[in-house]
């Protein structure tokens, strides 16, 4: 199978160069492939796919309540990061999640960002993420956001932009390790020699992490995984944590707080747990401290977050960086706390909540990305150039109701990378998710995941709305 | 463990060894099948008895016929204990305990599951039966096996073995009960001389045919009986399974052998003496049925004392 006839179409592609020649890092993957037997890609990626169910990959999928299965679709051509812009997108990360755990902490305590004019007040008690019950409190070592997933997107002209930054609880980092596993499974021959980065040490440092912030005191730390239950969308990625970390995965039914301490109930009585990475919104943590009606946390949780026998991760409150409004002020972050300009750039984002923003964006409705503040999953969101007059006229009249909630940016034009459809190979738009931890230093795991529009012309690359993902390879 | 897991663990076995015993009880009946050129209804009706579904079965299906039965067993999954069914239970407990079991069993798991509820499964099951519950029985196997090679053999093998050996207990008392009942409706008809083909066709149904032959050489129903209730050896019988899960039991507590510390382990080590010190005279003598029937209130209440003791305490 060749790359004979493959268009780039005009929009920036991973592999290619807008002449139609292999980018120089591409090159060797690029012969790899054409070097195949006739039908040979197509039967690796039948394989994978195979592979993927049947090791049980799956995500959850609900339509009228009842529950499917479904793997995340997966392309087996990889996308190539090489070592000089993953050397930039590495620093620009940890520059932006050291700058953001200032900010959080800022936040919960003098908020003299707020004071020297950086940040309005308003923004930040109005993110959906504050939770006044953080006030004053301090994580071990300084840390809220252990765990970062940050979105970033390449546009047409070549700029690498962060779109946004997940700050909660950001899932996906199992497939990136599946994904690996699989391609090494059924198409090794294409690994052959190439220095492409291994990441299947992740499991080891976000172990390390853990057990880095357990409260003073714990001997071997006994960490804990979080979950809402089996029928949670992402079930399989926190089983597969637990799994690879050697830790328990514990629901809310299978722990009590006693004696201002969290607990386990094991076949031999009560375990401690010290260090908590949970997979749940703040919201639903503890039902004394904030939704009563929630039975997926554990009441008097909090407690023995705040007397400090109980490390959670991400820390609660944290969410106060993860809503775009906040994101828009992170360059000033950046130079507010670090006294450096952002390696990555923002993209340009107007605040509806700005009387004269918000008269630009309603302009031009139809040029511009309009998204909520406060959601996830590529929801809610109005694709401006592909709109029609109603759906904008929706918009303006929600932008209109709740200025806050909305901000809007320039439609990019997302790279893309060559993908099996049928066979052939067509470009597919994608954008990459790596995963960032933060103990004493930030580690940045050199890869990520690379989600891709699988709809010819899509820009959404949602698992939930037809996104599939690929392989990504970050070169040495 | 957390208590949640290792109930799991234990229902993941249970299921499963629920499912192989289902296969193999038809398995062996497709075999005489062929042997008696065709079978009738009262071949098919002990079938659904072992599982003691027949009124669910009444309900849904009109006669006990073959494809009837065969459709009931194996892919209904109305049925909470046709194969589909408890492979399909079994999975729903792995896929919670994942980060428990290894990959590799939950890998197999996860296959068998794909496999029975394809939609293929139903023209397998009835169109090339005998290698569908070849298939499903191998299965099973392969399970068993990647479990003793791949987990580490500490709490949650134990609870897996225990779920295993105490639902094959409870399978192997059924088959007895069932066929027995069949094959010498009166008391008066121990000693007679006995269908060979039958007889044969039960010992099979739970695997035991060879090693019955090599120990007690022709077939007698009071020797089967012993068999079936007290070999030492034999993994299916109702003692070696019974002594199997107060090992495991055991090897969950830490606790002596012959000791107990809780509810669980003392009513298992009493029923594992008391089966030590039975001989299959006194259970003939004595009807079998009612033998069977107190056996299975003792698993009933030994299942109990597991729950109450590990899975759900206070």
């Amino acid at each position: 199978m060749t790359f004979e006839g493959y268009a780039t179409g005009g929009f920036y592609d991973e592999l290619f160069n807008a002449d139609g020649s292999p980018r120089p890092e591409a090159r060797p993957l690029v012969e790899r492939i054409e070097g195949l037997a006739d039908g040979e890609l197509l039967r690796s990626q039948q394989a994978a796919t195979r592979a993927l169910l049947r090791m049980g990959i799956t995500f959850n999928v609900y339509h009228d309540g009842h529950g499917t299965e479904r793997i995340f679709p997966f392309d087996v051509v990889p996308r190539i990061v090489p070592r000089g812009a993953w050397h930039e997108i590495e620093r620009g990360l940890r520059q932006r999640i050291t700058a953001l755990n200032h900010f959080i902490d800022d936040v919960y305590h003098d908020r003299r960002i707020v004071a020297d004019g950086v940040v309005p007040a308003d923004v930040v008690e109005s993110s959906q993420g504050y939770r006044r019950e953080c006030m004053g409190l301090d994580p071990p070592g300084g840390v809220w956001c252990h765990i970062t997933g940050t979105d970033l997107v390449r546009d047409g002209d070549g700029t690498v932009y962060v779109l946004e930054d997940n700050l909660r609880c950001p899932s996906g980092v199992s497939y990136v390790l599946e994904n690996r596993a699989v391609m090494k499974q059924t198409f090794s021959k294409i690994f052959d020699g190439l220095p492409v980065r291994p990441v299947s040490d992740y499991p080891s440092r976000l172990l390390r992490t853990l057990e880095g912030v357990a409260p003073r005191g714990a001997g071997r730390p006994s960490v804990a995984v979080l979950t809402p239950g089996v029928h949670n969308s992402v079930y399989f990625e926190h089983s597969f944590l637990a799994q690879q970390m050697g830790v328990e995965l514990v629901e809310g039914r299978d722990l009590v707080v006693n004696d201002g301490a969290l607990f386990m109930r094991t076949t031999r009585g009560l375990e401690r747990v010290d260090v908590l990475y949970r997979r749940i919104d703040d919201d639903f943590l503890d039902p004394d401290c904030f939704r009563p009606d929630s039975v997926l946390g554990v009441p008097g949780l909090m407690r023995a977050y705040r007397s400090g026998r109980l490390t959670v991760v991400n820390a609660p409150g944290t969410g106060v960086a993860d809503d775009k409004v906040v994101y828009a002020y992170v360059p000033a972050m950046i130079r507010y706390y670090l006294g450096e300009d952002a390696i990555l750039p923002n993209v340009p984002t107007w605040l509806c909540w700005r009387d004269r923003d918000r008269a630009h964006v309603l302009d031009h409705l139809d040029e511009l990305v309009v998204k909520p503040a406060n959601e996830s999953g590529g929801y809610g969101m109005l694709i401006g150039p592909r709109s029609t007059a109603a759906e904008r006229a929706d918009f303006a009249a929600r932008i209109a109701a709740e200025p806050r909630n909305y901000i809007a940016q320039p439609t990019l034009s997302l790279s893309r990378v060559p993908t099996l459809v049928d066979d052939r190979f067509e470009g597919r738009h994608v954008d990459l998710r790596p995963y960032i931890l933060l103990g004493s230093e930030p580690f940045v795991l050199p890869g990520g995941l690379t989600r891709v529009a699988l709809t010819k012309g899509s820009l959404v690359v949602n698992s939930s709305q037809g996104g599939g993902s690929k392989d990504t390879w970050v070169l040495a | 463990m957390l208590s949640r897991t290792a109930e799991s663990v234990y229902w993941m076995s249970r299921y499963l060894e629920r499912a192989a015993n289902v296969a193999r009880v038809v398995g062996v009946n497709l075999n005489l099948e062929i042997d008696l050129a065709g079978l009738a209804e009262e071949q098919w009706r002990p079938m659904v008895q072992v599982g003691g579904d027949e009124a669910a079965f009444a309900e849904r299906y009109a006669a006990p016929t073959r494809s009837n039965v065969i459709e009931f067993l194996t892919i209904d999954r109305t049925n909470p204990n046709s194969i589909a069914s408890c492979v399909a239970a079994a999975r729903e407990n792995a896929r919670t305990v994942r980060e428990i079991i290894s990959s590799e069993v939950w890998q197999e798991i996860n296959e068998f599951y794909l496999d029975v509820t394809a939609p293929e499964a139903r023209r397998f099951a009835l169109h090339d039966a005998v290698r569908f519950f070849g298939s499903v029985t191998r299965a099973c196997h392969v399970v068993a096996g990647t479990k003793s090679e791949t987990m580490e053999h500490g709490e949650a093998w134990n609870f897996s073995r225990l779920g295993r050996f105490v639902e094959r207990a409870d399978q192997t008392s059924r088959i007895l009960d069932v066929k027995y009942f069949l094959l010498l409706p009166s008391a008066g008809d121990v000693g007679r001389p006995v269908d060979d083909l039958q007889w044969s066709a039960l010992l099979r149904s739970a695997s035991g045919f060879e090693a019955y032959r090599r120990t007690w050489g022709l077939v007698s129903s009071e020797s089967v009986v012993a068999f079936l209730l007290f070999d030492r050896a034999f993994p299916r019988s109702v003692g070696y399974c019974v002594t199997q899960a107060e090992v495991s039991l055991h090897g969950v507590t830490g606790t002596p052998m012959r000791r107990f510390a809780n509810r669980a382990e003392q009513l298992l080590g009493r029923l594992a003496s008391e089966l030590d010190y039975t001989d299959a005279g006194e259970v003939v003598g004595g009807g079998l049925h009612e033998f069977v029937d107190a056996l299975q209130d003792r698993f009933n209440q030994i299942g109990d004392a597991i729950t109450a003791t590990f899975f759900r305490q206070g």
